[in-house]
């Protein structure tokens, strides 16, 4: 297969599109040891760093973590290794290079680095643009909206699927198939767009197949300073109560309702008491994108290079990170409460882009047990991510050199955060483990691969990003079984509410602090390394049953042990006797 | 709750040794009960009860209840609903001697009464004729239980605050505890292959002392206490030491532990300090020369109540540290749910537990990487020199990873050791608080850091060190009951003596390698050795840093050495000992117990497949197979994320989903003798939780 021939560079196998660009005698300042002489290969994908003296040290990072290069020191700075680089990643950790002080001796690196981390404030493209990585399995294919849909019943008589959207013309950032009430026209669709941030209309997300309570999600109603109304809106509302017979249709909004009320002044706003009669308004505090920003700083800021020692705990608060964890998890757990105890829901924020997603998606978790899955995770991403327009583009700043940028975020982050704090919570729910989470926050980063690039469907549609890159999904899924939780229990009915308590929440340590060497890194958690070796056993046992039972039958003719084909089949056969 | 093994094998006061015992544990189907009178143990008296007596349940907001009769008996407050409690009929696991119910006296930390919405602290001096409207119970393994008392006559009520008042919290005297009531004996099925070492007799020690290739001198001549009350009955001490009847009981270097290296671990009392100055320094080189005597003349000397914690500090500490988890309803704890981490810091509990375990890993690393002789001090010698060289056994040791071997350090090192469990424990409800402090407690704590971080070296899980931890205050064992081996010894009496002859054994091992060389050397020697120890304390972290780091390089060896990891991250809450009685952190399906619980499953799966082809085996040899199936092959599959992470202590109520129970958990949650004599040889040692 043409995918796996790479040619060599140092020990790295190099991608198929990858090549290089400069080679460089360098030396890396590493906080855990100390300075390591080496050699820097810098690729149109990757910084690789190999260590030429005794200390074996290898760095190994993809271009498109890095968010920031700057020079370190001048020309005539004193003291040992003051001359080089100092890049910053979005990854948690800072890397420092020093060179010799003689001859500009970190130009070219400097504007080789700067040029190739950020292509597209360069005129480049994208390095999933050029990479020429082929995989067996196509990931694009993961998502269908229309599959997903009559996954979950739809459409049937209360919900309608609309193509309204089918050129982008109803509102940019939603994916073209939308499913609305059965009993709202096309025209109340474009009437109620025109009330709603960014023209973002409650639309479905999901269904509850017993009793028939959606997920609704949307932007924040044009409401403005003067306290604007639109009846078509509040129709719209009632629609999606009466749909399955909702008494008071609930509305999440994720902000703090101090939040809520200054929007007004910028012509957004918030769901009124009397406009809305047959609603109730419920704010969930959770806080805007800077706050984010500065909680994630504030957090990098606590454990690396080195973790806080004399105060840890109080530090850990201070940075508010868990408690920002907190908010968004009690938020989801408030919408699947409602949703499964069969009132229906809106959730939205200002644009419905980043709290919204993380609220939606986190309650669809909680209640559908298919995103629990490798392949139902994604979908999820797929859709309530991706499709329905969280700002990749702005808020991870893909080649983009602009690192200061207010738009930047760790939105999603803090969405896979939550997502690893339930699967800690319940570790025998979810299909896939711990790793498939921080590969997917790799290449969030990466530009590997199309699937995060890009703000919306529109933008991904009109760059061709299927055709023209690698999904994340072609890499994950055509290597599953290094994704998949051993002790994975498909329960289909069940509801899961994590506890949202700081008691239960941790520092996801395996993902912050992972450069740090002194941080326990255990790569299988012993019980799961003697479940999988138990798990080794059975199957020996049950293969040497069935060689037997296979003797037996040809021994005996008119043996009556059924032939069992399956090893579930063995086990409930064998457990019978006893 | 658990189920376990109830009374001692070895004496007539049983000690938790037989209790933990998880190879006993029985599943006990208890008939359903028609009188309201609780079942009491032998030798149990019921003193009072009042009915009717609403007991609140914590589950909710809404101050709900159950009606019942309240009683007060020599050995526990216990409380029977007078509705059929569903628990009673679904649990399977259960402890054996108390129920969610019951209050043994010894767990009663405080008592609060409410007059008039005002709650009020109650001590001894009870005011005549008053009794308040509610009490709250809190308990020393962490319940709270909210009895409401309006309900009944005023007399009853009077008579069974003032009775629970009585008995739990004025001073008393020892021959009060239960456990000198209780008449239980211990049952056949108790004995065991392989027994706990208990460290009353001299052969226990020349055991140990072969076992770890001492090279030290056992001490009989305590045998009836005339060196010191305050020392073990036997001992052993450095071979260069000499007389001992000129220490006045104190300042002896006791052997610990030998390193395979030959260089030992030792720990002493400070001498006299009635002394003059230049007495107690004289005294100090004699014990430091003999430690150092021990091996290549070498020894460092770290006097623990200089660089850690008094149990004063510790004791204020834990006071702080465990009101977190004391929870009375849910508003309490979700306030206190924002401020949680800096109120977790504030009690300083964590860094009081990273401490000890920092100060073990020196001694470790001395030890380990220096083969030197290390001598703990400390004024008494039997609180942080028992948390220290219990944790540095550990951590050296594989032997002390196993239930026996951790159970025959517990014995060595505190009970035949001499903490004074009676005054530590408060278990006589003393008004003086000074000598009140979780010493014990504390060295739970870091071992469960060390369970937590490599649970495949220990045997046992955290439910053993949880139960265990509970069993401290339970009055129906003699283990933790007392103040030194002449306290028990003189309060047991009766109890048949277990010394031997002293004849039996042989004088002093040949005298110390470097006997012969001069004063001048040794002097040098200790001093440069010494100068190091006493190095600045960031010198040493850093220095001890480097050590765990070069540790941290080579692949994890469950059988050798084992180091804690103490970076912030890695020093944690013991969730399942301290939150397990607070229904908001339940969680439901979820926690270890759920991956515990599928790898039972899978494990009886393979069981009952080895059984089968056994049994094929054996027809076709026509010899058939007639032993007992494993209990937990009775876990119906499906079950597994039914159980609250809580299991086996709390149930939740009030869920849709009621849990099914599977049988036999506990076999796994405690050992599995049975999967690693099974599956693997090679890790016997491996523990599953």
């Amino acid at each position: 297969i043409e995918s796996l021939k790479m040619e060599p560079l140092a020990d790295v196998a190099m991608l198929p599109g990858e090549e290089r660009v400069i080679d460089k005698d360098i030396i890396y300042i590493c906080p855990f040891n100390a300075a390591v002489k080496g050699k820097v290969f810098i690729t149109n994908y990757r910084l690789y760093f190999k260590n030429t003296d005794s200390t074996p040290v290898t760095l190994d990072v993809p271009l498109g973590v890095i968010s920031r290069v700057e020079k370190m020191g001048g020309a005539s700075s004193r003291g040992e290794n003051s001359y080089g680089l100092e890049i910053t990643c979005k990854d948690m950790r800072n890397l420092r290079f020093a060179l010799k002080q003689e001859g500009h001796s970190r130009r070219d690196i400097f504007e080789i680095i700067f040029k190739y981390a950020f292509p597209l404030s360069h005129g480049m493209q994208l390095f999933a643009f050029l990479s020429q990585e082929k995989y067996e399995e196509n990931g694009w294919n993961v998502y269908e909206a229309m599959e997903e849909y009559r996954r979950q019943v739809l459409p049937n008589s209360e919900w309608r699927v609309t193509f309204i959207n089918k050129n982008y013309e109803l509102c940019d950032t939603y994916p073209t198939i939308l499913v609305v009430p059965y009993k709202a026209t096309d025209e109340d669709l474009r009437r109620v767009a025109a009330f709603r941030s960014r023209c973002r209309i409650p639309v479905l997300s999901w269904f509850h197949k017993e009793n028939h309570a959606v997920i609704m999600r949307c932007s924040q109603p044009l409401v403005g300073m003067s306290g604007k109304r639109n009846k078509d809106d509040e129709r719209y509302l009632d629609l999606i109560r009466e749909a399955n017979g909702t008494t008071k249709l609930t509305i999440y909004d994720a902000r703090p309702n101090v939040n809520a009320v200054a929007n007004k002044a910028t012509g957004g706003g918030y769901e009124g008491d009397d406009a809305y009669q047959n609603a109730e308004l419920v704010f969930l505090d959770i806080h805007n994108i800077h706050v984010m920003r500065e909680s994630l700083k504030k957090l990098k800021d606590i454990v690396y290079p080195n973790v806080e020692e004399s105060h840890w705990l109080s530090s850990l608060e201070s940075t508010h990170w868990l408690e920002h964890i907190k908010l968004v998890l009690s938020g989801a757990i408030q919408v699947a409460d409602k949703v499964s105890s069969g009132s229906s829901v809106v959730v939205h924020c200002s644009d419905g882009w980043d709290r919204t997603a993380q609220l939606t998606s986190l309650a669809m978790l909680m209640l559908d047990s298919y995103y629990r899955t490798l392949r139902g995770f994604q979908v999820l991403l797929e859709k309530e991510w991706i499709s329905f327009g969280h700002k990749f583009a702005s808020r991870i700043g893909h080649g983009d050199k602009n690192h200061a940028d207010q738009d930047r975020s760790p939105i999603f982050l803090q969405f896979i955060d939550c997502v690893w704090q339930m699967t800690k919570q319940f570790p025998t729910a979810f299909e896939f483990n711990e790793r498939l989470l921080v590969v997917i926050l790799d290449h969030l980063y990466s530009c590997r691969f199309g699937t995060f690039l890009y703000n919306c469907e529109s933008a991904r549609e009109s760059n061709n990003v299927r055709g023209k890159t690698v999904s994340l999904w072609s890499f994950v899924n055509s290597d599953t079984s290094l994704y998949i939780n051993p002790f994975f229990t498909p329960e289909s009915s069940r509801v899961l509410y994590p506890v949202a308590s700081m008691r239960h929440l941790e520092l996801w340590v395996t993902y912050y602090i992972r450069w740090n060497p002194r941080i326990l890194h255990q790569q299988q958690s012993p019980v799961e390394q003697r479940y999988k070796e138990l798990l080794a056993v059975r199957d020996q046992y049950l293969k040497k049953l069935e060689e037997l039972q296979l003797s037996d039958s040809t021994h005996l003719t008119n043996s009556s042990t059924p032939n069992a084909a399956t090893p579930n089949q063995h086990i409930t056969h064998l457990q019978t006797p006893f | 709750m658990l189920s376990l093994g109830s009374v001692g094998a070895k004496s007539t006061k049983p000690s938790f040794v037989s209790y933990v015992t998880p190879e006993e544990i029985k599943l006990e189907k208890e008939p359903p009960k028609k009188l309201k009178h609780p079942d009491l143990l032998p030798g149990e008296v019921e003193f009072c009860s009042a009915n009717p007596i609403l007991k609140y349940t914590q589950d909710d907001l809404s101050q709900r209840g159950v009606f019942g009769t309240l009683f007060c008996t020599n050995f526990r407050i216990t409380f029977i609903s007078d509705e059929k409690s569903q628990e009673e009929t679904t649990k399977t696991f259960k402890n054996k001697l108390y129920g969610e119910n019951d209050i043994p006296l010894m767990f009663v930390d405080h008592i609060y009464g409410v007059y008039d919405e005002k709650r009020k602290l109650i001590t001894g001096a009870l005011v005549k004729n008053k009794y308040p409207s509610k009490i709250i119970i809190h308990c020393k393994d962490l319940r709270v239980f909210q009895f409401c008392l309006t309900y009944t006559k005023e007399e009853d009520a009077k008579k069974i605050f003032q009775g629970i008042a009585h008995h739990c919290l004025e001073e008393k005297s020892l021959k009060c505890v239960f456990a000198f009531s209780y008449t239980g004996t211990p049952s056949p099925e108790m004995q065991r292959k392989r027994e706990t070492i208990l460290f009353d007799s001299p052969e226990d020690w020349t055991q140990e002392m072969k076992r770890t290739k001492a090279n030290c001198r056992l001490v009989t001549e305590n045998e009836n206490f005339e060196l010191s009350q305050r020392l073990p009955k036997y001992f052993v001490i450095p071979s260069a030491l000499g007389d001992l009847f000129s220490y006045q009981g104190k300042g002896f270097p006791i052997w610990c532990w030998s390193h395979y290296s030959g260089c030992a671990l030792f720990k002493a009392s400070l001498p006299p300090v009635t002394q003059e100055d230049g007495d107690f320094q004289k005294h100090f080189d004699i014990m430091i020369n003999a430690v150092a005597h021990n091996y290549l003349y070498s020894a460092k000397t770290e006097d623990l109540s200089e660089s850690l914690p008094t149990i004063q500090d510790i004791q204020q500490s834990y006071n702080k540290f465990k009101q977190f988890f004391l929870i009375e309803n849910s508003t309490d704890f979700w306030l206190s749910d924002m401020k949680w981490f800096s109120s977790l810091e504030s009690s300083g509990w964590l860094d009081i537990i990273r401490q000890c375990l920092q100060k073990a890993v020196e001694v470790v690393e001395c030890l380990e990487k220096d083969n030197t002789n290390v001598l703990i001090t400390e004024e008494e010698g039997t609180d942080l020199c028992c948390v220290i060289s219990s944790l540095v056994q550990i951590m050296l040791d594989p032997y002390y990873r196993t239930l026996m071997g951790f159970q025959s350090l517990v014995q060595k090192e505190w009970v035949a050791g001499c903490h004074a469990f009676l005054d530590r424990c408060n278990h006589l409800h003393q008004k003086d608080k000074e000598c009140y402090s979780p010493v014990f407690l504390l060295f739970l704590e870091c071992v469960w850091q060390l369970v937590q971080q490599h649970s495949p070296a220990f045997q046992f899980s955290e439910t053993y060190l949880t139960v265990l931890s509970d069993s401290v205050h339970m009055p129906v064992f003699s283990t933790f009951l007392f103040n030194s081996a002449h306290h028990r010894e003189s309060v047991l009496k009766h109890q048949r003596q277990l010394s031997l002859p002293s004849t039996a054994f042989k004088t002093p091992f040949k005298k110390g390698f470097f006997k012969d060389e001069t004063d001048s050397l040794k002097k040098m020697l200790r001093v440069k050795r010494l100068s190091r120890w006493m190095g600045s304390p960031d010198s040493t972290a850093a220095i001890s840093r480097e050590f765990y780091e070069s540790w941290q390089q080579r692949p994890l060896d469950y059988h050798g050495l084992l180091l804690p990891c103490l970076d912030g991250p890695a020093v944690r809450v013991w969730m399942q000992r301290y939150l397990r009685w607070i229904p908001e952190v339940h969680i439901l399906g979820g926690g270890s117990v759920a991956v515990m619980t599928k790898l039972m499953e899978l494990l009886s799966q393979v069981q009952d497949l080895k059984r089968v082809l056994e049994q094929r085996d054996s027809s076709q040899a026509a010899k058939p197979d007639h032993r007992p199936y494993i209990q937990h092959r009775l876990l119906s599959f499906g079950s597994s994320g039914r159980l609250p992470s809580s299991f086996p202590f709390a149930y939740s109520r009030n869920r849709s989903f009621k849990p099914i129970i599977p049988t036999g958990l506990m076999q796994c949650l405690m050992l599995t003798d049975s999967l690693a004599s099974q599956e693997d040889e090679a890790s016997s040692f491996v523990s599953l939780v």
